[in-house]
């Protein structure tokens, strides 16, 4: 609870702030430290701090599980603040806007992760929604900005309205929103139970951007400005699987074996769509929505087989490949010129940016030692334990070699070819960051329950 | 102990190598550092106590994964050939000159730290981790330094063996499961209860994975364009040491956890090797490019190895122990005579050398040496390995074809022979032209690490008993686990 309402206070708060000053430093620092005492709080709801005692009449449940994701959601979107904070101020004027939308996506990521009614849930996925489409928006003279906007709001709002339906549907047969109500004894599929589990499968798979339902992906991402597309592209999708997964499992965990098998060729497609499409772009950007497009595909696993290796290996691709695109995301907006060819010969240039970047690309193909080895690798146990969906596993570490292509086409133009001498300002803090997000995803690489256990650890004091 | 300073020794050496800006003392640092791995690698032949050659670490307590490593008589051999090419490797390249040398000496030692890494890891996963750590530095050492076409070509080994690796991940990770207390110990694999009508596929997903690396037909089209395009050093430690790693999967991770899968499917993998033996043969005759000649010349000899393995005999696997080494040796010495002629006259062509013979008599001992060694000629080590690996699949049990393996294998030693000859007399014999008349010898150290070389070539031709010692007990290990007995059969 300490999470939800915080964020939104918060929320208010950086509203506020643009109107009482207008130095962009102390905005920024607000919501730094805000955040930081955002985080603390989450953390300390995990270890039995409740600020606020609020009767939820079965609501929300705070368990665990969703606690634990807000505090990497927190820790990332944390991170993403100190590395592109400053190139959130270039995108217009009205910085403090952007950063309270922030905190009010924050807020519904809480939701999403600790609901229990059907109610929440559609409540969560709202308010992570509206301000995205804001977000989407806010380079208000750029056509392309524009346009992803309104693409983005009409998709989402259609969606919206599919999972609505489903959701009456779904009350028609149970007569309660609550979670465990539905739970109960749906062990087969009655045919408004069908129609309502593919309409909230088919809406939460348009949140996840999970094939078929993926066509508004790219051009959102790509029309929308970059810093913000980098705070789309991973802590609101890594929200969206987390909504996901509680969402399947709570409400249709009993006749899981009914739904594995649609769920398990979307993930297929996904994966295929995703990996075959980002071989063919020319732009980075783009590249990386299509790469996010194909990681959901592994992150579809988890719901495919659905047991404890699923779950845990879901909060931790969550935290790997957040942190490896936040990293991507904030080398890229440093770049003035956003194809492949932009980043010929940056080695020679901006060695730590090369290097982290390689880093980062690395997590993200899956190579040992980073980060996003662990995370493929939880996937890939979960389905194989599973062991119903053993194509799947083949399908997947298929698309993951295709990965590997046009990961390391960014890592091929920085260090083989040669390149023109374009400009590129960078802090020495920012690098020192960059460095620091690269030793996490190294130290996870080579201990990955160090983060889970420090975690789990303090929640158990 | 040993195994983890094997490991830590070159890990250290290379990053901090990454510091050392000086071209003089970068490479002074890679060649002390890795005869101090030498030194290391060559103690545990001494050491008989268990305690010195293992190690078991707590890593990932959760998933019963450690970080173990110990020493039998196959990683021992395989250390020892890690341990020996490197310094060679340097010292035989101390006079190329590399653009940021820091780079390339730091990326060289970090691939000898996966290379040993995977010779003596006796978890799954610590063995999947040092694999893939061996290609990162390969990959980068190929991309920059390598020839005109090396982006593309390096590009096409990496996603080769990387979807071989992802394929062998997924084995990995079924065998876990099927393993009585949910461990990544090697022993807990050897004890998986996995049925036997599920043993082939798991086979192929670890069989594609080895065979890419070793390279087996059809599978070896990365490798030609990968050793013409590498920098020579490179090359070396690829062809030298890390396509025993596909060797050396097979009998650690391979055959013992799925005998049955070998079993039923052996037969298809050696008619891969064998023709690949043969297609080797046949396009290593065709090639004009020195390094194109060896890279197919090496796809047959590596055929071989996997034949002798697939049709499961003891004297066969002990002939691949023996040959796994000897082959490294022997190829890492015909690429420093490439590497020697390459620098002097700027052309692998064959067509276009001729006559050094009679300005440069050193090099052209060498070269007969180690190329008589490579075509296998007794008193010379390959000899013995080769003719241990043919008596094994000529008395193979488990093989229905074993004469043919046996016929097949035999003609493509005799193109071998055809082959080399040809390449020893188009470069060192015949008449001298404008490009070779004002050729000079080679240089001391050129010539120490050749003599030396030499040496073991000959010393382990004519006195191969403290080898074939050294790695009976793991010879026999993996034939008691890998021999499928049939009823019926004797």
């Amino acid at each position: 609870m300490n999470a939800i309402v915080i964020s939104a206070v918060l929320g208010v708060v950086m509203m506020f702030c643009g109107v009482f000053t207008n130095s962009k430093n102390a905005i920024r620092a607000v919501a730094v430290i805000g955040l930081l005492g955002l985080t603390i709080a989450n953390v300390m709801d995990m270890g039995g701090y409740h600020f606020f005692n609020v009767s939820l009449k079965g609501m929300l449940t705070f368990d665990t599980f969703g606690l634990l994701f807000n505090t990497i959601a927190f820790g990332s979107t944390w991170i993403y603040f100190l590395l592109s904070g400053r190139d959130m101020e270039r995108v217009g004027v009205n910085v403090a806007e952007y950063y309270a939308l922030i905190f009010f996506v924050l807020c519904g990521i809480a939701i999403v992760s600790s609901f229990n009614s059907l109610l929440m849930l559609f409540l969560g996925i709202e308010i992570i929604s509206i301000p995205l489409y804001i977000l989407t928006g806010s380079d208000k003279r750029n056509l392309k900005s524009n346009e992803a906007s309104l693409k983005y709001f009409l998709m989402g709002a259609f969606s919206t309205g599919l999972m609505l339906m489903g959701i009456t549907l779904i009350y028609g047969v149970k007569g309660s929103f609550n979670m465990e109500v539905i739970r109960m004894g749906s062990t087969a599929l009655t045919p408004m139970m069908t129609a309502g589990l593919l309409l909230l499968l088919f809406s939460m798979a348009f949140k996840a951007s999970a094939a078929p339902f993926h066509f508004w992906t790219p051009d959102v991402y790509d029309g929308s400005p970059t810093v913000f597309t980098s705070f789309m592209a991973t802590i609101v999708k890594a929200a969206v699987f987390i909504a996901f997964i509680r969402l399947f499992e709570g409400c249709f965990g009993e006749m899981h074996r009914e739904w594995q098998l649609l769920i398990a060729i979307i993930a297929a497609a996904t994966l295929f769509i995703g990996n075959i499409t980002a071989v063919f772009q020319q732009s980075v950007k783009r590249m990386l929505a299509y790469s996010s497009i194909a990681q959901a595909g592994f992150m579809l696993f988890a719901l495919v087989a659905m047991n404890k290796m699923a779950k845990e290996g879901l909060i931790f691709y969550a935290a790997a490949y957040s942190l490896a695109t936040i990293g991507i995301f904030a080398i890229l907006l440093k770049m003035k010129d956003y194809t492949f060819e932009g980043f010929n010969g940056l080695a020679k240039r901006q060695p730590v940016l090369a290097a982290t970047n390689t880093i980062f690309l690395l997590s993200l193909a899956g190579i040992p030692a980073t980060a996003g080895f662990w995370a493929k690798f939880y996937m890939l146990s979960a389905a194989v334990e599973n062991g119903h969906v053993l194509w799947l596993v083949i399908v997947g570490v298929l698309c993951a070699a295709v990965s590997v292509y046009y990961y390391f086409r960014v890592i091929q133009a920085m260090y083989f070819k040669e390149g023109d001498n374009q400009e590129i300002e960078t802090s020495g803090a920012f690098k020192g960051l960059l460095i620091g997000i690269a030793a996490i995803v190294i130290l996870l690489g080579i201990f990955p329950h160090w983060l889970i256990n420090q975690l789990y650890s303090f929640f158990y004091l | 102990m040993i195994p983890v300073l094997l490991i830590v020794i070159p890990l250290v050496s290379g990053l901090l190598a990454f510091l050392i800006k000086q071209e003089k003392s970068v490479k002074t640092w890679a060649l002390l550092t890795s005869i101090i791995t030498l030194v290391v690698a060559i103690l545990p032949f001494a050491l008989h106590k268990a305690s010195d050659l293992q190690t078991d670490v707590a890593w990932l307590p959760e998933l019963g994964s450690s970080f173990s490593v110990t020493m039998d008589g196959m990683s021992k051999l395989l250390c020892l050939l890690t341990g020996i090419a490197f310094p060679g490797i340097f010292i035989a390249t101390w006079n190329t000159t590399y653009k940021n040398p820091n780079n390339f000496f730091a990326l060289m030692l970090l691939m000898q730290t996966g290379l040993i890494g995977v010779f003596v890891a006796s978890d799954a996963l610590l063995f999947y981790f040092f694999w893939e750590l061996a290609l990162i530095p390969a990959y980068f050492l190929c991309s920059i330094w390598g020839g005109e076409r090396r982006v593309a070509v390096t590009f096409k080994f990496f996603i080769y063996t990387f979807v071989g690796s992802l394929l062998m991940l997924v084995g990995i990770i079924w065998v876990y499961f099927h393993t009585p207390d949910h461990s990544f110990a090697m022993t807990s694999f050897y004890k998986a209860d996995i049925p036997r009508d599920q043993q082939g596929w798991v086979f192929w997903l670890f069989f594609i994975a080895f065979a890419i690396k070793i390279p087996l037909f059809p599978l070896h089209t990365w490798q030609p364009d990968t050793y013409e395009q590498s920098p020579t050093a490179v090359t070396m430690v690829l062809s030298g040491v890390m396509v025993k790693m596909g060797v050396f999967g097979i009998l650690r991770w391979l055959a013992p956890v799925v005998p049955v899968g070998l079993w039923s499917w052996g037969d298809t993998a050696a008619w891969m090797c064998v023709i690949g033996m043969i297609y080797g043969s046949l396009l290593a005759m065709q090639q004009d490019d020195l390094k194109r000649l060896i890279a197919y010349s090496s796809i047959a000899h590596m055929g071989l190895m996997g034949l002798a393995i697939f049709v499961t005999s003891s004297i066969g696997i002990q002939g691949v122990m023996v040959q796994m080494f000897n082959h490294g040796i022997n190829i890492i010495g015909l690429w420093i005579v490439v590497e020697l002629i390459e620098r002097q006259f700027h052309t692998r062509k064959m067509s276009e050398l001729g006559g050094l013979a009679q300005n440069a008599p050193g090099l052209a001992i060498m070269l007969v040496v180690v190329a008589l060694a490579n075509v296998a000629l007794p008193l010379t080590n390959a000899f013995v390995g080769e003719f241990m690996m043919f008596n094994g699949v000529f008395g193979s049990k488990s093989s229905n074809y074993h004469y043919i393996f046996m016929v097949v294998g035999l003609i493509s030693i005799i193109l071998s022979a055809i082959y080399t000859l040809n390449m020893i007399q188009k470069v060192f014999y015949g008449n001298t032209n404008t490009l070779t008349a004002s050729a000079h010898d080679i240089r001391f150290n050129e010539k120490l690490v050749l003599a030396i070389l030499l040496i073991g070539i000959v010393v382990m031709g004519v006195y191969p008993k403290p080898m074939i010692e050294a790695t009976r007990h793991a010879v026999d290990a993996i034939y008691s686990t890998m021999y499928v007995q049939l009823p019926g059969r004797k």
